[in-house]
Parts: structure tokens; sequence; C-alpha cells
């Protein structure tokens, strides 16, 4: 008799047998998938809120009792870290990174599912951890999302003694989480793709995905350097951060500290993790931009490449987050060079997204809806970045709603319409039913044209020189009464892009109960992850025997093919199985 | 399809449109830096062409290639060619806004020689400046030599410092078309100064003395913002710069007292104080317990800089003049009674003898949330109401509660505060605003009434 594999021999050894282990303490990469998904969503939905009474404080001051300047900036803080961390990175790499490797690699699972569900019920409880806070005395941090000290620490800012002690306990517990989930993620790339899956025969989301876990497993370490040491400050009494201070008064007794090496910690980790929403962004969007289009993507190795690059070069962009931080000045010239060769590879995987759609044969469905819109935000949060980044046309927007409008529009809204559309595109594959076209369109419309009324106005009254972080602007003379119009105008568009949200979790529930059944592979689409033999895939994926791949992820509409489409599993003409 | 390239193109049209339309976009320049607007400028130039050339390139492919029936993509994996001819199309562009940059950047770090000094010294929530004096050295400061007396910090003992100009209150003046290199400091957390007008902004970092220089080119006076998150208070740090012609800096320059100067004030004799408080104890009280008929507050339990500071603030009509202040001009001219410094000084020092007791309170309101209001003012009154010199807010804890209240609803009415040189009481109109319900007043004064 042959020799079978051990991981090719059909047995259900290895199969949850009951619904505990099913659902709850599944080490199924898809049921974690879905757990860190709905996690994520969930907490984000938090955030959610908070930017909406952010938004009425701004747009309607002296107006609601229940915003002081207190709660005002603790809101301004949790928004801005549940969205970067607990919903961008928990989303994107626990969520869909989960889900897509093993399935797009032509794997069973992850290299080490227990870690994998470890991972996870890491991630929940640094949840619970930093949603607790806003239940202690004194309620929730409010030194905005940087955690600047010494202002952190320090009696004047809102959460100075619990608050922000669970924030760094928090990220601490976070990247414990992220750190198991993340070597999962490389390894299982690295070391499980399937026969004939070359690195180079890897679909981009794989690749995105991929490189955006390595920058950040490089890049947390520092983050959880800064929060330690920075509990230490707080707790014990330290001085890592803290210099000579005289604190409302009364002489600190702290003494030979930097707050400018936090900066440089917190940003070492904070570029590449914009990154690492990023990357997993710029992958995703490729593979929907290429199926709905029905056409490879343009330039796959120069895409590979750039991915790379993008990655290696977000580790020596830190300090243009600091170029008025009062760090050495001489700096600028370094940071703004490196920062502004970024946006080469950046600005070639636009146009090989635009040239995907040259001569295509564009789909008209909700994925490619979002994918579309992606490159007009993300067009624009990119462009806006080269002011930024550019150090002399830092100086006078640094710190203003310039700010909040770049980095809202690149890595807020651009993420998050992938996101969406990544969502719509494999929600067949993930629950069998086919989401609901009409609920889709109203929720892209909605999205889309709002949130560039909220963002693109923030730019001009950012240039205006209205400086962010402020919880009212009183009588300033520079500022007209129209800008505070403009203000009231944004605060009603975020709202509708709130409401345009609940359709979604609407679409969502509804067409789980009531969707269409969806087919296989809905989209004609070439990845492995359409040529599992059920629908939803089941535990263990592919039945008895692994996919073989004989091709790259993008054979679209291939000349002298009758279908628009080849499977990376289906052998070429007259090769026999190898399977 | 077409919707979707339609609504692109329109997309694009109208953000041209507000581009140009907007009436939000740089204020007036106000300082030598027009070489940043000209690089803010090519650099919209260089991006607005790529931001309309790819969205329309993007609409006409949607438009153009969208599905169809008989529609086939094409099928092309790479082109060397394009690739290489975009990066270099993308190289060039990146250079173009990169080198006048760097050459403006080289220009913002190498101060004139040419250029004076000021420093602004930032603290929650709180500017104070100092300039170098005749010997044009600054003395030695330090956070370990702060207190009410010498805000700024200057090292008593460093000769250098004794010339050192003292500007306590958050108003500078400087020269036109004078360059001034700016030292920052800051005694607690981060700030940034940040004057829109002048274009630069740099961050105050505790521990660390940091810099930006502009040369001022237009008189006028323009607000100082900080812009680096410092708390609670944040968005009520203001300060002004006022640009002046040379002679009105003279004459400006020449009435701000030297270190040397404000340590040698007259020290406040109580026992002499006694007599001249006889002509304040009419309507204050004898025991300065305050009168509620003749709408004269307590004042025993105050600190002295704060009563300091509003006799100066009534004699210099920064307060007591603003429409609707009905009891304000009652004050101002009783306030020249003891203008001369060591009538006032002696004056203050009297009452600072005075044993503070418990008035009955006058106002009802709901105590409980009152607390939850109270949380907004503790931050720079206190947890427990006694007032902090070190963010100029005065005790509230045993203060005729009626007063607290007509007081709070002026800061609201822009009647107490509103004067432009007032900054501290701008400031309380700001963070007054947080009381917005009707009764919110009365709430956390009925707090404030069970402070000890």
């Amino acid at each position: 008799m042959a020799y079978v594999a051990i991981a090719d021999r059909d047995h259900h050894l290895h199969d949850p047998q009951t619904f505990i282990e099913k659902y709850i303490w599944s080490q199924d990469h898809k049921v974690i998938a879905i757990q860190y998904g709905s996690v994520a969503i969930g907490v984000g939905l938090v955030a959610l809120v908070l930017s909406l009474l952010m938004r009425l404080q701004i747009g309607f001051p002296d107006t609601f009792s229940f915003i002081t300047p207190y709660n005002y900036y603790q809101f301004v803080t949790m928004h801005g870290m549940i969205m970067v961390i607990y919903l961008l990175t928990a989303l994107f790499l626990g969520g869909f990174g989960n889900y897509l490797i093993p399935l797009m690699c032509g794997a069973r699972d992850m290299v080490f599912p227990y870690m994998n569900m470890l991972s996870f019920w890491v991630y929940l409880v640094s949840v619970i951890v930093l949603l607790a806070s806003f239940f202690v005395p004194g309620g929730p941090t409010g030194a905005g999302w940087t955690l600047y000290p010494p202002q952190t620490v320090l009696e004047g800012t809102p959460g100075s003694d619990w608050g922000i002690v669970l924030m760094l306990a928090s990220l601490a517990i976070f990247i414990v989480a992220f750190t198991m989930g993340g070597l999962n993620y490389v390894t299982t790339v690295l070391q499980a793709r399937c026969r004939g899956m070359t690195l180079m025969r890897m679909p981009l989301s794989v690749w995105g995905i991929f490189v955006a876990t390595i920058l950040g497993l490089l890049a947390f370490p520092a983050l959880l350097v800064a929060a330690i040491m920075m509990l230490l400050d707080r707790l014990i009494g330290t001085s890592f951060f803290m210099p000579a201070l005289m604190s409302l008064g009364d002489i600190n007794g702290t003494e030979g500290g930097s707050p400018i090496l936090f900066q440089h910690l917190f940003w070492f980790f904070g570029h590449p993790e914009v990154y690492i929403v990023a990357l997993p962004a710029f992958g995703i969007v490729s593979d929907l931009l290429s199926t709905h289009a029905r056409k490879n993507i343009f330039g796959y190795r120069m895409m590979v490449w750039a991915i790379v690059a993008i990655g290696a070069l977000s580790f020596v962009v830190w300090a243009h987050h600091m170029y008025v931080s009062g760090m050495n000045p001489y700096f600028g010239f370094f940071f703004a060079t490196t920062t502004l060769i970024i946006a080469i590879p950046t600005a070639i995987k636009v146009y090989n997204w635009v040239l995907t759609l040259w001569r295509g044969d564009i789909q008209i469905n909700i994925p490619n809806l979002f994918a579309i819109g992606f490159i007009f935000t993300f067009v624009h949060g990119g462009l806006t970045g080269l002011f930024l980044g550019n150090v002399t046309v830092d100086l006078p927007l640094s710190d203003t709603y310039f700010v909040i409008g770049h980095f809202h529009m690149v890595m807020g809204v651009s993420p998050v319409m992938v996101l969406f559309g990544a969502i719509y595109h494999w929600f067949p594959k993930l629950t069998g039913k086919m989401p609901n076209e009409l609920l889709g369109r109203i929720h892209f419309w909605m999205t889309f044209l709002g949130t560039y009324a909220i963002y693109l106005p923030m730019h001009y009254i950012g240039i205006l020189g209205m400086p962010r972080r402020y919880y009212a602007y009183g009588t300033t003379d520079f500022i007209p009464e129209s800008a505070h119009a403009v203000n009231e105008a944004i605060t009603i568009a975020a709202i509708v892009v709130a409401t345009a949200q609940v359709i979604f979790l609407i679409n969502v529930f509804y067409s789980l109960r009531k969707g269409k059944t969806a087919p296989d592979n809905p989209w004609g689409a070439t990845t492995l992850e359409w040529q599992t033999p059920q629908t939803p895939p089941v535990h263990g994926n592919w039945g008895p025997k692994l996919p073989v791949v004989y091709r790259w992820a993008y054979d679209y509409s291939v000349p002298g093919e009758a279908k628009d489409f080849i499977p990376q599993n289906e052998p070429p003409k007259g090769h026999s199985s190898l399977a | 399809m077409v919707a979707l390239a339609v609504v692109l193109v329109l997309l694009v049209i109208g953000s041209l449109y507000f581009h140009f339309a907007s009436p939000w976009y740089f204020t007036p320049l106000a300082s030598n830096w027009s070489t940043i607007d000209f690089t803010v400028d090519v650099t919209f130039w260089v991006c607005g062409i790529v931001f309309v050339a790819v969205n329309l390139f993007t609409a006409y492919c949607v438009w153009k290639f969208r599905a169809r029936k008989g529609n086939k993509a094409h099928y092309e994996p790479e082109s060397t060619k394009l690739e290489v001819a975009l990066t270099v199309f993308t190289t060039i562009g990146v250079a173009a806004m990169l080198t006048p940059g760097l050459f403006v950047w080289a220009e913002f770090v190498n101060v004139p020689e040419n250029a004076r000094e000021f420093e602004a010294i930032g603290k929650q929530w709180h500017w104070g400046f100092r300039l170098p004096g005749e010997d044009n050295v600054f003395g030695a400061s330090d956070v370990r030599h702060q207190s009410v007396d010498n805000p700024l910090g200057v090292d008593p003992e460093d000769a250098r410092g004794q010339d050192d100009i003292i500007i306590a209150r958050p108003i500078l003046h400087l020269p036109v078309d004078q360059p001034y290199k700016a030292l920052l400091r800051s005694t607690d957390v981060l700030h940034n100064f940040t004057v829109p007008q002048f274009r630069v902004k740099m961050d105050l970092v505790p521990g660390m003395v940091t810099y930006q220089w502009f040369t001022p080119t237009v008189p006028g006076t323009y607000e100082i913002l900080c812009e680096e998150l410092c708390g609670a208070g944040h968005f009520a740090m203001r300060g002004k710069v006022v640009v002046d012609e040379p002679a009105a800096y003279q004459t400006w320059l020449a009435n701000q007292p030297t270190f040397a100067e404000t340590q040698s004030e007259p020290v406040g004799d109580a026992a002499a104080g006694a007599a001249n408080y006889a002509v304040c104890s009419a309507c204050h009280g004898p025991q300065g317990e305050g009168n509620q008929t003749l709408n004269a507050p307590k004042l025993a339990g105050l600190d002295g800089w704060y009563i300091r500071r509003q006799l100066l603030n009534y004699q210099q009509q920064l307060r007591g003049t603003a429409m609707g202040d009905t009891f304000g001009p009652q004050m101002a001219p009783m306030s020249q009674v003891v203008a001369a410094p060591a009538v006032r000084e002696n004056v203050i020092a009297y009452i600072e003898t005075l044993p503070s007791t418990q008035p009955t309170p006058t106002v009802t309101g709901d105590a409980e949330r009152g607390r939850a209001l109270y949380q907004t003012c503790s931050v720079c009154h206190g947890e427990s109401g006694a007032g902090r010199w070190g963010t100029n807010a005065p005790r509230l804890a045993g203060m005729n509660d009626w007063y607290l209240e007509r007081q709070l609803q002026y800061f609201k009415d822009g009647v107490r505060g509103s004067h432009p040189d007032d900054i501290y009481g701008d400031q309380m109109g700001l963070v007054a605003n947080v009381l917005v319900a009707d009764s919110a007043i009365k709430d956390v004064v009925a707090y404030i009434n069970t402070l000890r």
C-alpha cells in the first residue's frame, strides 16, 4: 500500500467532539478567526460611540453637560487606542490572518493550534482589562492614545491614578496575545504551505498579513518595554521618563528621566503599527480588485517587493511623528528623507491597483465597490502624508486638525473600507450565506461619501490652525464663525456614518438567518479558500487530501481558456495530477 | 459601476472646488516664514496633480471597463517598462517636494546671528516669559526654585539672573522685524508654543530646553496656543504675543520688572495693614467675613497672591468694567484706595491673618450632582477646594456660596474674564462653560459648600 502522510490520513481523531470544543475552547483557526473578529468589532463599536461623543462636543460645545473636559480627553484616548490596537490590529491579523492564512496556503490549520486558541483568550483578557478602566475610580486614562509622559502619570490628567495602570497592563497583555498569534502566522506561512505553493505563488493577502506580522513581532516589544517602564514610573516611583518637575505647584521628586525617550520607544512601535494595519489591507484589496476585475493583479512581483520594502522602511521613519517634539532637530533631515522615500513603493502599489482595473472586466458587487472606494480614500490619505512627512510642511500642520484628517483617511477609513470589502467578499465562505446586496450598497455609499464629508474639511480647518485635542475653542481670534459651523456639519456627517454601520450589522445578522445559500465559489476566485470541499469549510479544511498548487493566484481571463479563472489547484492541461 | 465612475469624477471636482473656494486656509502670515508657505504650495501642486490624475484615471477605468456581456479582461501580468517609468516619475515628484523641504528646514534649524532671545515657560496651564536683561544672558533656573514669589524658578543666587526681565503674565510683547530665538522650557509636562500666524511650533519638554526662531513682521496681537496635550486644562492654556513698533515695545519693556525687583517687593506689615483695612471692613466686615446685603464677598481665607491679582485687576480696569457687571464697578474705585504698593501689601498681609470661619450656606442645589461637576474644577482648585497657586486657582471651600454662584454666572456670561488682557479670567470663562444645565451652578456650589 502506498505511503500516506499523516496529515493526509483519513481519520477524525482530532476533530472536536463537544459544543465547547467546537465553538468556545476551539483550536480551529476558522472559529478563532470569528471569535477574534467578533470581539474586535464589538469593542470597535464602543470606540465608534466614543467618537460620536467627541464629535457632539466639538460640533455643539456648551450643550451636553455630561461631556466635561475630563470625560472628553478620556473619550479621545480610548477611541484612539481601541481603534488602532484592539480593533484594526486584532481584526486584520487575529481575524483575517487566522482565517485566511491556513486556507489560502492550503494548510489544515495553524501549526500551533493550542497557542492560537490561547492567543484569542489572552486578547479577550486584554480587552476586558481595558474596558474595566471605565469602572475604576477616576475612570480611564485621558492622556491621549500616545500616552506621552510625564502628564500621563500626573494628577492633572484624567485617569492618572488607575486608568493608566489598566491601560498599560492591557497593552502588555495584548502584546502577549499578539506574540502567540503572530509566531503562529509566520511559522504557518513558512512551514505549512501545501505542495506547489511557493512563496511567489502566494496570494497578496497572505503576503500582506505575513509581512505585517513580522513587523508586529519586531515592533510590539518596543511598546512592551515602554509600557513596563511607565508602569514602574507610575507604581514604584522610578524616573525612566520623569525629569525633575513641579506638578500643580508641588515638587514631584522624580529626577533625570527623559520624556523624549518614551516618544522614541512609542513611535518605534507606533510607526510600524501603521503598516501592521496597512499591509494586510494592501494585500487583501489587491486580491479583491483582481478577483472582481477578472484580471490578474498588475505587477505581482513588484507588489510583493513593495510590501517587503515598505515593511523594512517602516522601521526607519518613526521620528517623523516627532519633528516638533524637541528632539535634536537635525534628525529632521534624515527622517524626512526616509519618509518621502517610502512614498515610492507605496505609489507603485496604487498605480498597480489602478492598472489592474485597466482593461479589466469590472464586476458590480459590494466587495468591489469597497475596494475601488479604498483606492480613492487611500490616494487622499497617502498624499496628505507627504505633507506631514516633509519636515518643513509639518511645522505649521503638526498638532492641528490636518493631522486628524490625514491619519483618519489613511489608517482609519482606508483600512476599514478594505475590512468591509473583505467581510462582504468572504462572508459566503465564512457563513455559507450571501450578504444582502441592497443593504450592502447603502452601507457602502453612506460610509464612502460620509467619511469624506467628515475628513476633507478637517484638513482645511487644520491648515487654518485649529489645534487638535481641544475640548472647546472659546473665542479665538483667528477662528471664524464658519469654522465652528463646519464642525457642526462634520458632526452630522459622523452621525450618518455611524448609522451606516448599524445597517452593516443588520445586514450581517439578516443575511446569516435569511441570506441566500452561497455556492462554493460565488465570485469565481482562483485562490484555495474557494476550492474547499465544503462551504463553510469544516475542521481540517480539505477533507482527506491536501490541495496541490500548480499556478499563481491570478490566472484570470487567461487567453484561450473558456472559463475566466483557473483555480490555483487546477493542474495544467495534459498534466497528470500530482496527488 | 457607472454611478461609481461618476461619483469619483464628482469627488475630484468637488475636492478641487472645496480647495479653492474654502474660506479656511492659512491665517495671513505675520513672520519671516514665507518659505514654509512656499513649500506647502509646492506640495499642494505636486500632490494635487497626482490626486486628480490617479482618480480620474480610476474613474475612466471603472466606466470604460465595467462588466458587460461578451467582455473579457485583458491578460497582462506585468510591464517592466511601464513600472520603471512610473517609478522614475514618482521619484521626481518626491524630490520636488523634499528638496525645498530640506532647505527650509536647514534655515529653521540654524538661528541667525542677530537673533535676540526670549524664554517661554509653560506650566499647567499657563505661560510665563523671561528676557535676558541688560547683560543679555539668562540666569540659571530650576523647578526647585519655583514658588509663588518666583514663578519662573530663577536661581536667586545667580548674579546673571538678577537683571532678567520677569513676565509672569501670559502676555509677551516683541518688537517688529527683529529675529527672535524662543527658548522653550516646561516645568511639568509637555507643552507646545504655537502662534499660527508665525507658522512654526515646537514642544516644551521638562528637563530640557528646546527652541524655535522667527521674525515677527506684522504688528498686532496674536494668540499663543498650546498644541501638545498637557492634561485636562490643555484647551484653556492660552497666551498672547503682541508685536509692537520699536518705540511702543520700549515703553512696554520699561514697565516690566527685573528678577531682582520682583524679589525686593515690599513685604507686607500686617499690623500697619490693620489701619488701612478699615476702609475695606465697611463692606467686607471687620473679620473679612463678607456681607451678602452689601454684595461684598468674604476675604478671610484667600491667599495673598489671589487678593493681589484681583486688586491689580481692578486697578488696571481688567475687572469691574464689563457690561452687566453690577457690583464690580463699586469695587473698582475702592481698589484705588490701596493702590500704593506698600499699602496694598500691608492690607494683604492683614487679611491673611484674619481667621476664616465657615459661612452659613445660602445656596440650595443638588450636592451629589455637583460632586460630578466639581471633577472639572478640582483639576485646578484641588479636590478639597483649597486652591493652588501652581494653577493660579483661588480657594473655593469656605467662601461665600452666593458670591461663587454670581461669579460663575459672570464667567459663563462673559461678564468676568472678558477683558482681552485678563487671560486668567478668560481661562475660567472657557471652563465655566462646562456648567451647561440651568441648575449646574447651584449644584456645584452646593457641593463646594460641603468641602472643608
